[in-house]
């Protein structure tokens, strides 16, 4: 059962209940879709670029407590953040939620988004934790189309 | 809660409410080894028997035996253990021919499950016989390998593919389906019970409706073969498809009917060794039936354990079995209903093995997390059945199917389980 509260941390079940930034973005100048096919987990992340920074961004679509909470918080880490900041934070992240993050690694640099250490605990949520980030990710690439997690 | 699992001249509800008692689910769960773990900690309770079902000892036996005792190839030597394989083989299509109550044992084609069934019927008896502007009918509750396949024929040829649609309830909206029976439509392709939804169809009726239009119907048996007695003479039906791991046999077999003329007048699927009575590089002369369609050593551990698999089910008895897992499925229905948030996916009349349903606005991926960690196996998803969540307006639900084995403890399990996901969630 701890790895169960370990998994759904009340800032999780929080962020799954009241995502923020939970909108269409009006100025947005980048979008990319991600879908996760096993659960059909489908979200869309608007990205206000300007030049090499992340001016807004904002997300939408349907998806479990996880995809749903991680895109909320995703969205509250990089805004402001240089592109180059971005996507350092995507790699920390996947280095948590896979479990290869060592215990005393750069936990301080995730900020609030340690509460998905839990993740690493079951390998086949790993997808729905990294699915907005796969999305922006490809965004922040001007990717079109939609990003699978498969 | 009642299901079709009569047949003209079986016993009627008021009779089998009392089979219960016949089915000794404590002794029936000893057959099953697995059954014994535990998982993270606790009893495991295993309610996703609609993907695949457990096997019981005598499964696991039959193959460990053929491989320790009669392994060689079939159909081929005249040495000992070759006529010994081959005789288990053929055996196992008599068995098979038996529990379908098919006419001739050369109607039983082996092939690696109900999807690679379909895809031969498609891509035979499809591809001679449904031309450009003709029609394929299938309903909104197919699984997509009673879908794909008919689609990847009609691009081929230029024909349609037509949906009969369903109810909120999940009925096959049958006035609807008879207009959608038209002179170009050629083939009708249904599922006997949807995977997602649990309603058993009325095939019959479905098969008389087709017949009176000369269309050839293939029944999709994938999750009725383990819940309902079948006879394909009865239903008439043209074609009858199942996989060998849903009704207690192991992965990688699976049964094609076909009534014999349909099936000797059907181009060869594959080409290879078995399926041949003579080859020059000139001509090829095609074995007799079943064999046609057999190319290449089969799967013959996997069809003697099928073999084993209805051996022990026909041992049991369908008729036992489909009355136990019924009332289990009325006590689930009425159990889980009654959990506050809760919604049933498929409500329809008719059912057979499967619970699906949404929790509140819980993510059903997130329910069977939970569930998971009480050793509780669910299945959440879109259940192959992608068509299906969108005629309901969802993405996915959370599914328990049923099996013999299952007990009310294990439904009682499943409630505390949805309680505590509701905890969680709250």
């Amino acid at each position: 059962m701890s790895d169960l509260r370990e998994l759904y941390q009340e800032v999780i079940l929080e962020h799954s209940k009241a995502p923020r930034n939970y909108r269409e973005l009006a100025t947005a100048n980048h979008r990319a879709e991600g879908y996760n096919p096993l659960c059909g987990d489908h979200l869309t992340v608007y990205l206000d670029l300007e030049g090499d920074s992340i001016r807004d961004i904002s997300f939408q679509g349907s998806g479990c407590a996880i995809s749903k909470a991680s895109a909320s918080l995703m969205t509250q880490s990089v805004k402001g953040k240089t592109r180059a900041e971005a996507e350092r934070l995507f790699d920390q992240f996947h280095k948590l939620v896979t479990g290869e993050s060592p215990a005393n690694g750069n936990r301080a640099e995730l900020g609030k988004l340690a509460v998905f250490s839990g993740v690493s605990q079951f390998p086949v949520r790993v997808k729905c934790a990294t699915l907005a980030w796969h999305a922006l990710h490809a965004s922040l690439e001007g990717k079109q189309g939609t990003v699978s997690t498969e | 809660m009642t299901t079709a699992t009569r047949l003209p001249g079986e016993s009627h509800p008021s009779q089998v409410r009392d089979a219960r008692a016949e089915v000794d689910v404590q002794k029936v769960r000893r057959d099953f080894p697995i059954l014994r773990q535990r998982v993270r900690g606790r009893a495991l309770v295993y309610l996703d028997n609609a993907a695949t079902s457990q096997k019981p000892q005598v499964v696991i036996d039959a193959i460990r035996h053929y491989y320790e005792r009669d392994n060689a190839n079939i159909h081929r030597g005249v040495h000992f253990l070759s006529e010994h394989a081959t005789e288990e083989y053929e055996g196992a299509r008599r068995t098979v021919q038996s529990f379908l109550n098919a006419a001739d044992e050369t109607e039983i084609i082996f092939v690696r499950g109900a999807t690679e069934a379909i895809n031969l019927v498609a891509q035979t008896y499809g591809r001679t016989n449904v031309h450009a502007g003709d029609e394929v009918l299938i309903t909104a509750m197919e699984h997509h390998s009673n879908i794909v396949p008919w689609q990847i024929l009609c691009e081929e040829k230029g024909a349609k593919l037509r949906v009969a649609p369903i109810s909120d309830s999940g009925d096959l909206l049958l006035e609807d389906f008879e207009k959608l029976l038209r002179p170009r439509t050629k083939i009708v392709a249904v599922a006997h019970v949807s995977n997602a939804l649990g309603t058993i169809n009325p095939v019959q009726q479905i098969i008389e409706m087709a017949h009176r239009g000369n269309i050839a119907v293939l029944v999709d048996g994938a999750q009725a073969v383990p819940h309902l007695k079948v006879d394909v003479q009865a239903l008439d039906c043209d074609f009858y498809v199942f996989s060998g791991h849903k009704v207690y046999g192991p992965t990688g077999i699976g049964v094609l009917y076909g009534k014999h003329a349909l099936l000797d007048a059907m181009p060869p699927y594959q080409g290879g060794g078995d399926m041949i009575s003579s080859v020059t590089f000139e001509k090829t002369i095609y074995n007799k039936l079943p064999y046609k369609f057999e190319a290449g050593t089969p799967h013959v551990a996997g069809a003697i354990g099928l073999g084993a698999g209805i051996e022990y089910v026909n041992g049991l008895g369908m008729d036992n079995i489909a009355a136990y897992e019924n009332e289990l499925l009325a006590y689930a229905t009425e159990a889980v209903s009654a959990i506050p948030g809760i919604r049933l996916i498929g409500t329809a009349k008719e059912k057979a093995g499967v619970l699906s349903f949404l929790l509140d606005s819980i993510h059903p991926h997130d329910i069977g997390t939970i569930l998971d960690q009480e050793g509780i196996a669910v299945r959440t998803g879109h259940h192959c059945a992608q068509p299906v969540m969108q005629r309901f307006g969802v993405a996915a639900t959370a599914r328990a199917s049923f099996a013999l084995y299952n007990t009310r403890e294990e439904v009682d399990a499943l409630v505390e389980g949805l309680q505590r996901v509701r905890e969680v969630f709250a």
